[in-house]
């Protein structure tokens, strides 16, 4: 709900597994909430939900162990290191500290793995955000303006995680307004407006953007 | 990852917290020896009645640094927005509840050894009955924890938190306040079989508070 009025009604979206599905739409159109809804992290007023084939409202805790949230904030703790902090998100969910480790350097943390997370800058904190989603193994990743306060490389290394999700056994949902990036990473886009999910036209082969923006 | 396990993670996640930002030892701490020496100066003219007020004055001030700790203990969690790491983290509730009750009453207890140093030097008490001391201490400590925890998070995500935390935990531990003094002022002046009843009745306080957080806990931190 915003206010008074639902952010979301009569939204249909049916993702299948192995999918990177872009979430397009204004500021306010409902992007983030529909990814909070599927995190569990906002209440249904009415409708369904499933992820995987169990019901959110009864399976949410099972649920919520499959999946990862990249969203505008981090979760983070500012006075533990980036190291614990991605460490008691694995434990967590029973992952083991190489895990960890791996995340750290696939993001190109190691250099402040031992830093106070409040001492980095937004970029980083961004990446860490990214290294705790993928440390912890999830079926389904959930990203909230992903390129957002990014330098180029953090781009690249979103765009890159992004692109192996369906072959390392992720769903990705990726909220952005950044369409012409969004566009070359997804494999399908769904617009919201008006509380509804419009189904787009499929985009032409990805190829020549995606080399173009490395360009 | 069984419920003990579970518990223990989120206890060493917050009292990791606390060793890296001193915040206990550097704030926490110094209030409550402020408020022990400021009782002492307070009563200093009547010095016969310092020993006899002794138990009251140190649970007050146990109290009054417990308020801080908690708040601490889910201000930590506003940053960021970590409470909703926590929710999607696939953690059970109420082993996020035992953990935290866990991380406030550790630091509650060795709060109380230096208060207790500080009550037994500046109050002029004897310490007889040790062992009813402890256990007094140490279940109060729990019922304080595990109830302020509870409050704690029924507070979270409000503004006037601040405020709230502490007049929504002073009537529901004021078992704990009253049992802690008796038992205390009993042990003292060397009744320990007087004191052993309000042992009891702080230890039944802290089960009734750790299986009623255990179970409210949860929903409560998926509605804050």
């Amino acid at each position: 709900m915003l206010g008074r009025f639902p952010a979301l009604a009569g939204a249909d979206l049916d993702v299948q597994e192995g999918e990177i599905v872009l979430l397009s739409g204004a500021n306010g159109a409902g992007k983030t909430t529909l990814l909070r809804l599927c995190a569990g992290l906002l209440p249904l007023r009415s409708g369904a939900a499933e992820v995987f084939g169990s019901d959110l409202a009864v399976d949410r805790r099972s649920i919520r162990r499959s999946l990862a949230l990249v969203g505008h904030e981090t979760f983070c703790y500012d006075d533990l290191s980036v190291h614990d902090n991605i460490r008691f998100a694995t434990r967590a969910v029973g992952r083991a500290a190489a895990d960890a480790d791996a995340a750290l350097e696939r993001l190109a943390l190691g250099r402040v793995a031992r830093v106070a997370h409040g001492r980095l800058s937004q970029g980083q904190r961004r990446r860490v955000a990214l290294a705790i989603a993928l440390a912890r193994d999830p079926r389904l990743l959930l990203l909230d303006e992903p390129h957002a306060g990014l330098d180029e490389q953090g781009r690249s290394v979103v765009d890159d995680v992004v692109r192996a999700a369906p072959a390392e056994g992720r769903t990705v949902l990726l909220a952005s307004h950044e369409l012409d990036i969004a566009r070359q990473i997804a494999t399908r886009e769904v617009r919201i407006a008006a509380g509804r999910v419009h189904e787009m036209p499929p985009t032409a082969d990805p190829q020549p953007a995606r080399a173009e923006v490395h360009a | 990852m069984s419920f003990l396990r579970e518990a223990l993670l989120v206890a060493g996640k917050d009292l990791r917290i606390e060793r890296r930002s001193r915040v206990a030892l550097a704030q926490i701490l110094p209030f409550g020896g402020i408020v022990v020496v400021m009782f002492a100066f307070a009563l200093d003219a009547d010095r016969t009645s310092l020993p006899a007020a002794a138990p009251g004055l140190f649970w007050t001030a146990v109290f009054l640094a417990a308020v801080l700790a908690i708040g601490r203990s889910f201000a930590v969690e506003e940053a960021n927005r970590a409470r909703d790491g926590l929710r999607l983290s696939g953690l059970d509730g109420g082993a996020i509840f035992v953990g935290k009750a866990l991380a406030i009453a550790v630091e509650l207890f060795l709060l109380e050894v230096v208060l207790g140093a500080a009550v037994i030097a500046l109050y002029g008490v004897t310490v007889s009955g040790a062992l009813v001391l402890v256990c007094a201490a140490l279940a109060a400590t729990v019922g304080l924890a595990a109830t302020g925890t509870v409050y704690g998070v029924l507070a979270t995500g409000l503004r006037a938190r601040d405020t709230l935390v502490p007049l929504l935990v002073l009537p529901a531990v004021t078992p704990v306040l009253l049992g802690g003094s008796r038992a205390f002022a009993a042990a003292l002046e060397g009744s320990s079989s007087d004191a052993w009843p309000w042992v009891q009745l702080l230890v039944a306080f802290s089960v009734l508070s750790l299986a009623a957080g255990t179970m409210a806990f949860g929903p409560l931190l998926e509605e804050s």
